[in-house]
């Protein structure tokens, strides 16, 4: 058991740039009334490049939410093992790991500003130093003339600002964002796209992004998870190969559209056989 | 400025509720004449006299109390009753109903057997206040505990918050406005029962001498004790109301105003 920790740590320093690891993690829904066991995900292993931007891509109900949750510590492998910054990963979410969601999480009854600075407050942080980074993250996030609105006042797409910048101001090394602007319309995604990788750069912390956007995936990313149909595994790794300080308009490189024909070419069956499960279970 | 606005708009409907209720009264007295209804002015002044009576003090603080005792078990139960069903998810479930027939049944029919129970006097008007205002608050609180948004509670635990912190700061104001609202309704229907409770086979209290007043056809003194109610049940259900509003203002999607 010892030795087997030694190896670890050796393992760990020997690869000082692996930021995150998953490590033969499934995921089995126990069966409830009604529903049979299910099993969502893997197993599956990733290492995460500390400053990397990697996106998850996968049929809908391939387990990309769950492997999130996984990762984020919100949920606990049936299996395997998740490592962040070489420390185990077990039901909590770690000191550094930030989570956006996908369903609008700025709570109603706070304006922006008390928003943002909501989780600064709850962890000791010193008021001069709340109000430093929060006025920071408002205007990197062009919250400005919206401080004192309440979520209610605001679009979808201002909401989910409010949220980045309500994880933003926890200063996270590793950024979790699951489908953030999934609900958001064609324009607002490629602008908050732009942001992101802004964001990516300027605080020069690892992303992780789930997405069933492939235009998306392919122009934020550095590397790309192609996930298979439940169980999700990883089927494909995509590298891109995009410069750091990209933005929307790399959409216009003729090897762009390359990547994302690659991507759909594993996908496609994928997300059939996917829909094949669906019908099967309206069958059943 | 916009403070001051707010303020009048919410002091707008219960003074406009006071003016057409006088003049409704008015036009009543002119038609049925004192003997049924006596006119506004010497009504008013009655029930100056009154309050400025000694003998008057010991039955408002009578209604007062049996109401303050049946509204904190009616609060106070309900709330932790709904947090108990709303928290429980099955418990809820088998609740639920039965909650909802009780809410439909005239509780006036079960007075006798809350007098069976209690006994003459302040307990049973107590009881019988707070059996009318805690389903209200117990369904208001338990559909509040349900449902709360999940993904609050994930992003609490995203933010590292403790158990303490996610209830305090979380749960706390994402249940709070429909709770409100169940206290509010909960509000008007105790002094329902307390009330009723004291119309019938009481000895002290408002509701006694409304009754007292009925016996001697003292019509003047019957319309005083109903303007003291409903003023205080109407000024202090438009406060309670502005402060609904007030927590609803995140819910509210059409809001305007900065």
């Amino acid at each position: 058991m010892a030795s087997v920790q030694r190896l670890a740590a050796v393992d760990a320093a020997s690869a000082p740039n692996i930021h995150a690891r998953l490590d033969g993690v499934t995921r089995v829904y126990p069966p409830r009334a009604g529903h049979a066991e299910v099993h969502a995900l893997g197993p599956l292993s990733l290492d995460l490049r500390a400053g990397e931007f990697f996106s998850v891509v996968g049929p809908s109900g391939c387990g990309k939410s769950t492997l999130l949750d996984v990762l984020a510590g919100l949920a606990v492998p049936s299996a395997g093992t998740v490592e962040f910054e070489g420390k185990r990963v077990l039901g909590e979410v770690p000191d550094g790991v930030g989570v956006v969601f996908q369903e609008d999480a700025s709570f109603p009854w706070l304006t922006v500003d008390d928003n943002v600075a909501f989780g600064l407050r709850r962890s000791g942080v010193d008021a001069a130093e709340i109000k430093r980074r929060v006025d920071f993250a408002i205007g990197f996030m062009g919250l400005r003339d919206f401080r004192r609105a309440y979520p209610s006042q605001l679009s979808g797409g201002m909401r989910q600002r409010v949220c980045i910048a309500r994880t933003l101001v926890l200063q996270p090394r590793l950024i979790l964002l699951d489908e953030p602007f999934g609900a958001l319309d064609q324009q607002t995604r490629l602008l908050m796209g732009d942001e992101l990788l802004r964001l990516w750069r300027e605080t020069s912390a690892t992303v992780l992004l789930i997405t069933h956007a492939l235009d998306e995936a392919n122009l934020l990313s550095d590397r790309i998870g192609v996930m298979s149909a439940r169980p999700g595994v990883f089927i494909d790794i995509v590298e891109t190969g995009w410069p750091r300080d990209r933005d929307s308009r790399l959409a216009e490189r003729p090897d762009f559209g390359a990547v994302t024909s690659r991507l759909w070419s594993f996908l496609r069956g994928e997300s059939l056989r996917a829909l094949g499960q669906g019908t099967a279970a309206a069958a059943r | 400025m916009s403070r001051g606005l707010l303020s009048l708009r919410a002091w707008r409907d219960p003074i406009l509720v006071a003016i057409s209720l006088v003049a409704l009264w008015q036009v009543l007295h002119e038609i049925a004449g004192d003997s049924a209804v006596t006119a506004p002015a010497p009504t008013l002044s009655h029930l100056w006299e009154m309050i400025g009576q000694t003998r008057f003090l010991p039955h408002l603080r009578e209604t007062g109390l049996a109401f303050l005792q049946a509204l904190a078990i009616a609060f106070g139960g309900g709330v932790l009753l709904g947090v108990v069903l709303g928290g429980h998810k099955l418990t809820g479930e088998v609740a639920e109903p039965i909650l909802v027939a009780l809410y439909s049944i005239p509780k006036i029919t079960l007075y006798p057997v809350i007098l069976l129970l209690f006994g003459l006097g302040m307990p049973a008007k107590v009881a019988f206040g707070a059996l009318h205002g805690i389903i209200p608050v117990v369904l208001f609180t338990m559909n509040a505990v349900r449902n709360v948004n999940r993904t609050y509670l994930r992003a609490g635990r995203a933010m590292r918050l403790s158990p303490a912190q996610t209830g305090w700061h979380i749960l706390v104001p994402a249940t709070l406005p429909e709770i409100f609202s169940g206290l509010r309704i909960g509000f008007s229907l105790t002094l329902l029962g307390t009330m009723l409770g004291e119309l019938f086979a009481s000895q002290r209290g408002l509701g006694f001498l409304l009754m007292t007043a009925i016996d001697l056809h003292d019509v003047k003194t019957i319309l005083a004790i109903a303007v003291l109610i409903s003023a205080f049940a109407v000024a202090t259900n438009a406060a309670l109301l502005a402060i609904d509003r007030h927590l609803h203002r995140g819910a509210a999607a059409d809001s305007s105003g900065k």
